[in-house]
């Protein structure tokens, strides 16, 4: 939407330098920089970087995590979101304004809450640790931070699709004669789908960059408990810069691709609705 | 026979057991996973005693990490806010080719791990960097000090004013500016008079969002900063160094407060998020 | 044998009762309208009759089955929704499959009665399209097939045509009488179109406010209305206020009363007279007898026929007249009229001619 019908002025052309320039040194550039300067050591080194066991470690280990919590995300998120819809319970305002929590709170913050609550020295942590489970510096506080500070993705985003959704489908299809189980399997589940896999989507880039709240929780042991974030941050800690490019690109590749996929499923999605 | 049921609610007609358990795990899910931790904080501040938690708070490390904190958070909403206008203004009336990468690049922050946007700026500010090796010819020192530490906290908190004030911008902005021309204003007063109020919650509400962000900016920070203690630590920062440190009193002293600070911005975010008028679902 | 029967149905909204005792039937093979204006509670019942609403109140049964408490899935009726309510990620032979697929029949049976049904509703070579792609008559359409496929013994449809413009929803209106007539299903529909009602149904059961009014058919109602509201709701109508004096009847602001004798009624008693626009009679010369003397206000011209407004007194009114005739008679506007009426109501006013035209102003008849 825009304005063509009179050729931009001197003030419109400054404008949109000064747009131009701040975007061009906030984000353009930079991600120029690190592009050239990660494929400026070739791609063979790059690749040597990435395949080095304490990189691949760390990339599984994050790819698996991520997938983990987006799974248990996208089931919990959307039973959230129909309970908060479609229900009524005391004190439903109140815990539907709490939902956004996780994106308010500092993801330090977030880590250090799990560790007082779940730490060796709690309640909760002796608990696990008696029946083997290690939460805090393990892979379960890795999977309970990016679920935290995740939350609210999945939940946000079926919301609103489940308010808009009209009750004559359902009703269409239990005169039909469909239980209320195949109902929601087959009318409203797919009707949703979008919304779900956007947040999912979004959880998923998300989880893959987190590093505030894992570093805490996780600490930082190679091979064991250090997700890819944590490992660059290691690399540059101890200077070794070079070395980080090929897992930093790698992650920034799929910000990228997941950014794209999102768009991809929701223009895909308004294909189907209806326009009145 | 059963209650009358709301046209709404069309799947559970009667009190069903199973409505019962889905709700009650949903809610139980929710309170061990968000609110518990929450809790747990606060519990264990108040089993340290107030002395102590004033004490930690008290400390010259903290009290700069609040300051630096406090600063940077201004400066980011100073500057996101004026450019983050300027930018949406740009998109929602020019035309003009590359703008639909603009807008991508716009989401971009979103979409990257703060660590490497943190790696992102060494490269490119940093000593050796293109833009870097300028300013330290100049004797301006970016990374591992205060000017890279706050561009840091622009790129993370750079898309908020600008996505909460586009689609307004989009939607009303035009017919009333044209209004306000042909009356014979200026392109400013129409900025000021006619513009400006009609985005004022979106803005505020991108505001509100984006002191949320830069006060718990972390690992971008982190990796720009050095991290130093009473010269280039932020609160987060600081309540990492504490942890590390095994200084658990200093550490939940300081995530106390932030958590709290964050709680009253988040009620802030609600009030101001009605009075924007939410979020239209198309 | 009996379709659909309802007993003593009631229901409440909160503090609004929306039904309120009523009773109808619905013979196997009918075609019956359940005809009110908006907010009458008719969707409302039949609502109830599907099991998408719990009754407070009453008895429905099903071809002589006990059927209040049914659950929806086992009543086997077919519902056509106002808004199609079709399900939008799915195609058009999906759609009209899905009642078949939850009935787990056979995948050849399903496609051969999905392609018959197809067939029925002229969607041919519509089969894979989106509901998004078609137009509204075509998702309306659909919504019929879908809800025929699993073979019910009654169809509702909830002013199926509302939200169609008028040609279409003649066209689709018709086509359902014919649909109907081929298959000989049990059907209720709800409309709020009068002529809707009268065109295609068999029968007429008129609700307004909760409560029904007045079953009959299409004639019965239109030519003799039971009450007040029945006689303006269907139908046009004239609303002329009179009284009764020296038991004639005395349009309010003329001299001249009607040339007949007033049946039964309170000498010095407000009444409100009912004319449909066809029951007035012009003519040019007659006298007393031929009618009361009006004039000519307007001559609108209508296509098939002319539309005249008279002024009788202090009363406007509308007659309809032939082209014919009128190209014949070429009445001017002005011209002095003598104005009879072939057929009236005669309604009591006791709180006055205010009252009824307030009501009738209510229910959007008169402006």
């Amino acid at each position: 939407m825009s304005r063509t019908r009179k050729p931009p002025g001197y003030g419109s052309l400054s404008l949109r330098g000064a747009a131009l320039l701040y975007v061009g040194l906030l984000i353009v550039l930079p991600v120029i920089a690190i592009s050239s300067r990660a494929l400026g050591g070739g791609i063979t080194s790059l690749w040597t970087q990435i395949t080095s066991p304490q990189a691949m470690a760390a990339l599984k280990l994050t790819l698996l995590m991520a997938f983990i919590m987006v799974l248990i995300n996208v089931v919990t998120g959307t039973a959230m979101a129909w309970v908060l819809v479609r229900y009524r319970f005391p004190l439903k305002k109140v815990i539907n304004a709490m939902i956004d929590i996780p994106f308010a709170i500092p993801t330090v913050v977030t880590g250090i809450m799990l560790v007082v609550l779940y730490g060796p020295r709690s309640i909760l942590g002796t608990l696990f640790s008696r029946m083997g489970v290690e939460i805090i510096f393990d892979k379960p506080g890795i999977v309970l931070a990016l679920l935290f500070v995740t939350f609210p993705f999945v939940v946000r985003s079926v919301q609103p699709v489940l308010m808009e959704m009209e009750p004559d489908m359902e009703e269409a299809a239990q005169t039909l004669g469909a239980s209320r189980s195949v109902t929601f399997f087959r009318i409203v589940l797919p009707t949703l789908l979008p919304a779900i896999l956007t947040g999912a989507a979004l959880s998923f880039s998300r989880a893959l960059g987190e590093f505030g709240s894992v570093v805490i929780v996780a600490g930082n042991i190679p091979l064991k408990t250090q997700t890819a974030p944590v490992y660059v941050f290691g690399e540059i800690e101890s200077g070794n810069v070079q070395s980080a490019m090929g897992v930093s690109l790698f992650l920034l590749f799929s910000s990228f691709l997941v950014l794209v996929m999102l768009k991809l499923i929701q223009n895909r999605s308004q294909r189907h609705v209806e326009s009145t | 026979m059963s209650k009358a049921p709301e046209r709404v609610e069309v799947l559970p007609r009667t009190q069903s057991p199973l409505r019962h358990l889905i709700s009650g795990s949903v809610l139980l899910w929710f309170g061990l996973l968000v609110l518990l931790p929450l809790l747990g904080i606060f519990r264990e501040t108040i089993k340290t005693g107030p002395q102590i938690f004033l004490n930690s708070l008290g400390a010259p490390g903290s009290r700069h990490a609040f300051y630096l904190t406090l600063l940077i958070t201004v400066v980011a909403v100073v500057l996101n806010t004026v450019f983050g206008t300027i930018l949406a203004i740009v998109l929602s009336t020019q035309k003009f080719k590359g703008k639909i990468l603009l807008e991508g690049m716009i989401d971009l922050p979103f979409a990257v791990s703060p660590v490497v946007a943190g790696l992102m700026f060494i490269i490119l500010y940093g000593p050796n960097g293109w833009l870097g090796s300028l300013f330290s010819a100049a004797g301006i020192k970016i990374i591992y000090a205060l000017p890279g530490m706050i561009i840091a906290t622009l790129f993370v908190t750079l898309p908020f004013v600008v996505r909460e004030i586009l689609p307004v911008l989009n939607e009303f902005g035009r017919e009333q500016e044209e209004a306000a021309v042909v009356l014979g204003a200026s392109r400013w007063q129409t900025f000021w008079r006619v513009t400006l109020p009609s985005i004022k919650w979106g803005l505020a509400y991108g505001v509100t969002l984006t002191i949320a962000r830069a006060i718990g900016e972390f690992g971008a920070v982190l990796v720009v900063s050095g991290g130093i203690i009473n010269q280039t630590q932020t609160a987060t920062l600081y309540i990492h160094d504490q942890f590390t440190d095994f200084n658990t009193a200093g550490a939940f002293a300081a995530a106390l407060v932030l958590a709290a600070m964050s709680f009253a911005i988040l009620t802030v975010i609600q009030v101001v998020y009605k009075k924007k008028g939410g979020d239209h679902p198309c | 044998m009996l379709g659909i029967q309802v007993e003593g149905l009631g229901k409440r909204f909160a503090d609004f009762q929306a039904v309120e005792d009523v009773s109808f039937k619905v013979r196997e093979g009918e075609l019956v309208a359940l005809l009110g204006p908006s907010g009458s509670g008719k969707s409302t019942i039949l609502r109830m009759i599907a099991g998408l609403e719990v009754p407070d109140s009453g008895h429905i049964y099903l071809h002589g089955l006990e059927a209040t408490c049914q659950r929806i899935q086992h009543r086997k009726v077919g519902f056509v929704f106002q808004h199609y309510a079709l399900f939008k990620h799915m195609t058009v032979e999906k759609n009209i499959a899905f009642g078949l697929e939850v009935q787990k029949k056979k995948p050849e049976a399903i496609r051969e009665k999905v392609q018959e049904l197809i067939q029925l509703v002229k969607l041919e070579g519509y089969q894979h399209h989106f509901p998004s792609q078609l137009s509204g008559g075509q998702r309306q359409r659909v919504a019929l097939a879908r809800a025929l496929a699993p073979e019910p013994r009654i169809l509702l449809l909830d002013e199926p045509f509302g939200s169609l413009d008028t040609k279409v929803r003649r066209n689709l209106a018709h086509w359902l009488r014919d649909l109907h007539d081929r298959m000989k299903i049990t059907s209720l529909f709800v409309t709020h179109d009068q002529n809707e009602a009268i065109e295609i149904s068999d029968k007429i059961i008129v609700i307004n406010r909760g409560r029904v009014e007045q079953i009959g058919s299409a004639a019965d109602v239109y030519e003799e209305p039971e009450s007040k509201f029945v006689a303006s709701f269907v139908g046009n109508v004239n609303v002329v206020n009179a009284f009764i004096e020296k038991a004639r009847i005395q349009i309010k602001g003329m001299a001249e009363p009607l040339p007949d004798q007033a049946p039964e009624h309170i000498d010095g008693r407000d009444i409100v007279l009912l004319v449909r626009p066809e029951d007035v009679l012009l003519k040019r010369r007659g006298g007393r007898k031929a009618g009361v003397e009006g004039r000519l206000t307007a001559i609108r011209y209508r296509g098939a026929y002319f539309e005249m407004e008279i002024t009788l007194g202090d009363n406007q009114l509308i007659a309809l007249v032939p082209k014919e005739w009128q190209e014949k008679e070429g009445w001017t506007e002005g011209e002095a009229v003598r104005v009879a009426f072939k057929n009236q109501r005669i309604f009591s006013a006791p709180e006055g001619h205010k009252r009824v035209h307030e009501m009738l102003k209510h229910l959007g008849y008169i402006e």
